[in-house]
C-alpha cells in the first residue's frame, strides 16, 4: 500500500560538488575513533582502559541514564587513546584497528524466531539501541519504551545529499531482514517514505507501509514526514532510524556479527574528486580527506554531517556515529563593500528576489560559511512559514523557545519538531538567528522539566 | 576602517561607542562574520538589503511627489514652468524635510543603540523618507523633528526598539502631527506648497472636497498619474503600482496583505455606492482605491511586516479590514478624511489579537488530537 505525501513549502538549495557515483573502497586504516558527544545528553560510563584488546561488537561504554543503551567498537583492535575535555568529558574513544576486523560472535538469528524481549536483549548486547532516535527530543530511545510507530525516511533532501538507493546496493537483503527485525519493535507501523520520483528496491521491501514523498526539502526530513502521516501527540513516542544502520541492525541478525560498514559521501565544492566511499563507522576523516582532496585552494571548512545541521570538524576529527555525508566548502571570512546593494553578489543563493539568481534555480552554488549579514530582531515576520512544512507556526514557537515558556511550547508543537527541522529557517533568516540552537535548548529544557 | 576596528570592539577604547562605530562600518561593508553554529551556509539576504529595497521602491513616488509639488503650486497660478523648474522648486521644498527626517530619527537610533549596547537596526531607513512623504510640504520643519522623535521614542523605542513596535512608526509621527497641529496638517489651505500664503493656490485634496459636498473635478486620468494636490508621496498611482511591482517582484512585501486590503477597500466602497446618500459616497468605488493614499498605505505602509499580522492567513483579515474600515471613517468622517491612517494604526492594534486567535486554532486542533488518541487508547 501506498500513500502520497506531497510538500509545497521547502527549498532546494544545489551545492556545487555532489559525489559522483562511483564507490571506492578505502582501504583499512589505522585509526578509528567513536565520540561520545555524537550522543546528545548521554553521559558514558566507560567499560574498557588504554591497551585494551576489543573485538568489533565489544562494548565500549554505556549510558549512565540506561545500561540497555550500550556502545560497540566498530572495529578490532586496541584501545589507543580516551580523549578528554574541559571538566574530563569524554571527547573521544580511539582505537588502534588490527589489519582485519576480528567480530564478536553473536550468533545468527532468525527476527521472526524471537519475540520482542528477545530483539530489545539482543539489540541491547550489540550496541544497537543508539541508532534509533527518538521523537519527541531527538535523543537516543529508552529501549524499555514501546513506540507508536518507526519512521524511516530511504531519501535525503539536504543540500550535497547521498543518494541512498546507491549506496545500499547489495545491501538490499540486510536492509529487510533489519525491518523484520525492527517491525517486532512497535505495536504500530514502520512507516518507509521513499522518494516519488524515484522506483527502487525500497518500494519493494515488506513488513513496512510505504509513503511515496515528493517536493522540495525538507520533504527527506522524517519529522517532516512524521507530521504528515501519524503526527506525535504530547506523551507519544515514536522511534526514527536511518536506512543505513537498518542494514547493520540486519547484518547482525544474518551473520551475526556487528559489521558497521558503510557508504559514505565525500562532497561539496572545495572537494575535488567528490565520491562514494566505502568504510566503517568511525573513520578518521584524513583518509577520506587525503583520497579527495590533494591540493587545498582556499581555507575550507569540514562538515560532519550536511551543511544545513552537520558539525564543523578539523581533519584529525573522526566520521560520526551516524553520519553518512561530508561535506567541504569555503570558509567566508571576508568583508564585501556594499555588499547589501539590491541585485549585487548574485553568486548567492536566496529565497528573496533581491538576486538574479532566482532566474536560475536548477544552478549549483559554491555558497562559503559567510553569515551574509549581521544579527537582527526579526522583523521579517512571514519568511520563516515559507519553508516549514510542518502543520505548526515555526516563528511563535521559537518566540515561545527563546522565553522558556513551556506551556506555550507545549501547545505550539515542541514535542513534534527536532533542531534539524529549523535548518532552512537557519538557512532564510534575514535576522540571522539560529533556530537550530534555540529548539535544542528549548527541547533540552523539556527534557530537564517535562521528561 | 579596517585600522579602526580593533579599538571599538570588545575592550578597545572606545568600546562604549561601538554600536555607532559598526552602525557605519556595517553601511559600508557586509562584515566577515561566519556561521558558528547552527546552519554552515545563509541566505544571502540581509535586513540592511531588505530595507534598501523598500527605499529603491519609494524612489517613483518620491521623484513624482518632488516634480507634482512645482505642478500644483505653478498650474493654479496658472505659471507655465518647464520639468526641471517644477522639479527644483519641489526638491528646494522636500529635500529639507527627508534630511531632517533622517538626521533626528537616525540620531535618536544610534543614541539607543550605544545606551542600550546593542547593533544599530536598519528598519529607520525605510520609516525615515516614509514620514516626509505622508506629510503635508508646507509641515514647517520643526513640527517634522518633533513627530520624528515622538514616533522613535514612544513608537518604537519605549517597545524595546525594532521589530518590537505595536504601530507602524511612520504613522505614528503622522498621526502625532495630524492632532498636535491639526492646523498645519489638514483643511484646504495645505496641500499644496504656499497655498496659505499665495492668494490663487487652493490647497484642497479630492477628499476634502468631496466631504464639502462639491464635485471631485479630477479626470480619473489625473488621478491615475498623480495630478492632484496631496500628501508627497500619495499621489501617483502609476508610481505606486510600479513600486508594488518592485516589492512584490522582488518578494519583499507580502503580497497578500496589498491584495486583501484593496480587496477590502473595494467591496466597502462598493457597498456605499449601492447605498449613495452623499458625494463621497456616491464616489465610484475605484476611485475610492486612487486618492486619499489608500494605495500608498496598502502597499508600503499596512505590509510593514513587524505592525501587521504575522500568520499567512490572518493577513487576510487584517489586510480585508485595513480596507473597509479606511472607507468607513472616510464616508462617515468628513473631517478626518485621513481614514487610511487610522484604519492602519488601529489595525496595527488588533493584528497581534487576530493572530492570537489564528494561532489558537492550531493550539485547539492539536488538543483534539491528542484527545483523539487518548480516546483511541
Amino acid at each position: 500500500m501506498s500513500n502520497d505525501i506531497r510538500i509545497k513549502k521547502g527549498l532546494d538549495i544545489k551545492l556545487k560538488g555532489t559525489a559522483k557515483k562511483e564507490v571506492f573502497d578505502l582501504p583499512r586504516t589505522a585509526i578509528y575513533g567513536i565520540k561520545p558527544t555524537d550522543f546528545h545528553g548521554v553521559t558514558p560510563k566507560l567499560t574498557v582502559k588504554v591497551g585494551n584488546k576489543v573485538q568489533a561488537g565489544d562494548i565500549l561504554f554505556y549510558s549512565k541514564m540506561n545500561e540497555k543503551v550500550k556502545f560497540a567498537s566498530p572495529v578490532s583492535g586496541e584501545i589507543l587513546a580516551i580523549t578528554r575535555g574541559a571538566k574530563r568529558k569524554i571527547l573521544d574513544i580511539q582505537i588502534k584497528a588490527d589489519p582485519k576486523d576480528v567480530y564478536k560472535d553473536f550468533e545468527k538469528k532468525d527476527p521472526s524466531d524471537l519475540n520482542t524481549a528477545d530483539i530489545k536483549e539482543f539489540l541491547s548486547e550489540a550496541g544497537c539501541f543508539p541508532y534509533f532516535i527518538q521523537r519527541p527530543y531527538d535523543v537516543i530511545v529508552n529501549p524499555d519504551d514501546s513506540p507508536k510507530a518507526i519512521f524511516i525516511s530511504s531519501f535525503s533532501t539536504v543540500p550535497l545529499a547521498i543518494d541512498e538507493v546507491f549506496a545500499m546496493q547489495g545491501m538490499e537483503e540486510d536492509f529487510q531482514i533489519g525491518i523484520d527485525a525492527i517491525s517486532k519493535l512497535t505495536e504500530g507501523k514502520v512507516h518507509l517514505s521513499v522518494d516519488g520520483n524515484k522506483n527502487s528496491f525500497f518500494n519493494n521491501i515488506k513488513n513496512v507501509e510505504i509513503h511515496k514523498v515528493f517536493g522540495k526539502h525538507p520533504a527527506g526530513n522524517v519529522g517532516v514526514q512524521i507530521n504528515k502521516i501519524d503526527p506525535i501527540n504530547q506523551g507519544e513516542k515514536i522511534w526514527t532510524i536511518s536506512p543505513q544502520d537498518v542494514a547493520i541492525i540486519g547484518r547482525l541478525f544474518s551473520t551475526g556479527h556487528y559489521n558497521t560498514t558503510r557508504i559514505v559521501a565525500f562532497a561539496g565544492s572545495e572537494v575535488e574528486e567528490p565520491r562514494y566511499i566505502k568504510t566503517k563507522q568511525g573513520v578518521k576523516i584524513d583518509h577520506l580527506y587525503d583520497k579527495c582532496i590533494t591540493s587545498a585552494v582556499h581555507e575550507m571548512r569540514i562538515i560532519n554531517g550536511d551543511v544545513l545541521s552537520g558539525k564543523w570538524v578539523r581533519k584529525n576529527n573522526f566520521l560520526s556515529f551516524y553520519n553518512t555525508l561530508i561535506s567541504v566548502i569555503p570558509e567566508g571570512e571576508h568583508y564585501t563593500f556594499f555588499g547589501w546593494m539590491p541585485f549585487t553578489q548574485n553568486k548567492l543563493k536566496s529565497i528573496s528576489r533581491t538576486f538574479f539568481s532566482w532566474l536560475t534555480p536548477n544552478k549549483e552554488y559554491d555558497l562559503d560559511t559567510n553569515i551574509n549579514g549581521e544579527p537582527r530582531a526579526m522583523v521579517m515576520t512571514d519568511e520563516m512559514e515559507k519553508v516549514f512544512p510542518m502543520d505548526i507556526y515555526p516563528m511563535q514557537l521559537l518566540k515561545a523557545t527563546l522565553i522558556s515558556d513551556i506551556e506555550k511550547m507545549e501547545e505550539l508543537g515542541i514535542y513534534e519538531v527536532a533542531p534539524e527541522d529549523f535548518a532552512l529557517i537557519d538557512f532564510v533568516s534575514s535576522s540571522k538567528i539560529e533556530a537550530q540552537e534555540i529548539i535544542r535548548e528549548g527541547l533540552d529544557l523539556m527534557i530537564k522539566e517535562v521528561g | 576602517m579596517e585600522k579602526f576596528r580593533p579599538h571599538y570592539k570588545k575592550g578597545g577604547k572606545y568600546e562604549k561607542y561601538g554600536p555607532a562605530f559598526f552602525g557605519i562600518d556595517t553601511f559600508l561593508f557586509v562584515p566577515n562574520h561566519t556561521t558558528k553554529s547552527g546552519a554552515h551556509i545563509r541566505d544571502g539576504i540581509d535586513l540592511k538589503r531588505i530595507m534598501i529595497v523598500v527605499v529603491f521602491a519609494l524612489i517613483p513616488v518620491t521623484l513624482f511627489g518632488i516634480w507634482n509639488i512645482g505642478f500644483q503650486h505653478f498650474s493654479q497660478l496658472g505659471i507655465e514652468k518647464g520639468f526641471w523648474e517644477l522639479f527644483g522648486f519641489g526638491a528646494i521644498r522636500f529635500l529639507p524635510m527627508v534630511v531632517v527626517s533622517y538626521a533626528v530619527g537616525l540620531s535618536i537610533e544610534f543614541a539607543f543603540a550605544i545606551f542600550r549596547g546593542h547593533a544599530v537596526n536598519e528598519g529607520y531607513l525605510v520609516s525615515g523618507l516614509l514620514i516626509p512623504l505622508i506629510m503635508p510640504i508646507d509641515l514647517p520643519l520643526w513640527m517634522l523633528a518633533i513627530s520624528v522623535i515622538f514616533a522613535v521614542i514612544i513608537g518604537k523605542e519605549a517597545f524595546g526598539g525594532t521589530g518590537m513596535n505595536i504601530l507602524n512608526p511612520a504613522l505614528v509621527a503622522r498621526a502625532f502631527a495630524f492632532f498636535s497641529y491639526a492646523g498645519s496638517m489638514s483643511g484646504d489651505t495645505v496641500w499644496v506648497a504656499d497655498a496659505a500664503i499665495t492668494d490663487g493656490v487652493s490647497g484642497e485634496t479630492v477628499l476634502g472636497t468631496l466631504a464639502s459636498g462639491k464635485e471631485a473635478g479630477l479626470s480619473v486620468m489625473d488621478m491615475f498619474i498623480g495630478y492632484m494636490p496631496g500628501s508627497v508621496g500619495e499621489t501617483s498611482v502609476l508610481m505606486i503600482l510600479l513600486g508594488a511591482g518592485f516589492l512584490f517582484f522582488t518578494g519583499i512585501a507580502n503580497w497578500r496583505i496589498m491584495l486583501a486590503t484593496v480587496v477590502g477597500g473595494a467591496v466597502t466602497a462598493l457597498l456605499f455606492n449601492l447605498w449613495g446618500l452623499n458625494s463621497l459616497m456616491e464616489f465610484p468605488w475605484w476611485q475610492h482605491l486612487m486618492v486619499g493614499g489608500f494605495l500608498f498605505g496598502a502597499v508600503f505602509m499596512a505590509t510593514d511586516p513587524v505592525t501587521a499580522t504575522q500568520t499567512s492567513k490572518g493577513m487576510w483579515i487584517y489586510g480585508f479590514l485595513i480596507g473597509m474600515i479606511a472607507i468607513l471613517v472616510r464616508v462617515f468622517n468628513g473631517a478626518y478624511p485621513e481614514g487610511m491612517m487610522m484604519a492602519i494604526l488601529l489595525m496595527n492594534v488588533f493584528a497581534p489579537l487576530i493572530d492570537h486567535y489564528i494561532i489558537k486554532g492550531n493550539i485547539k486542533q492539536r488538543k483534539n488530537r491528542l484527545e483523539k488518541s487518548r480516546l483511541k487508547a
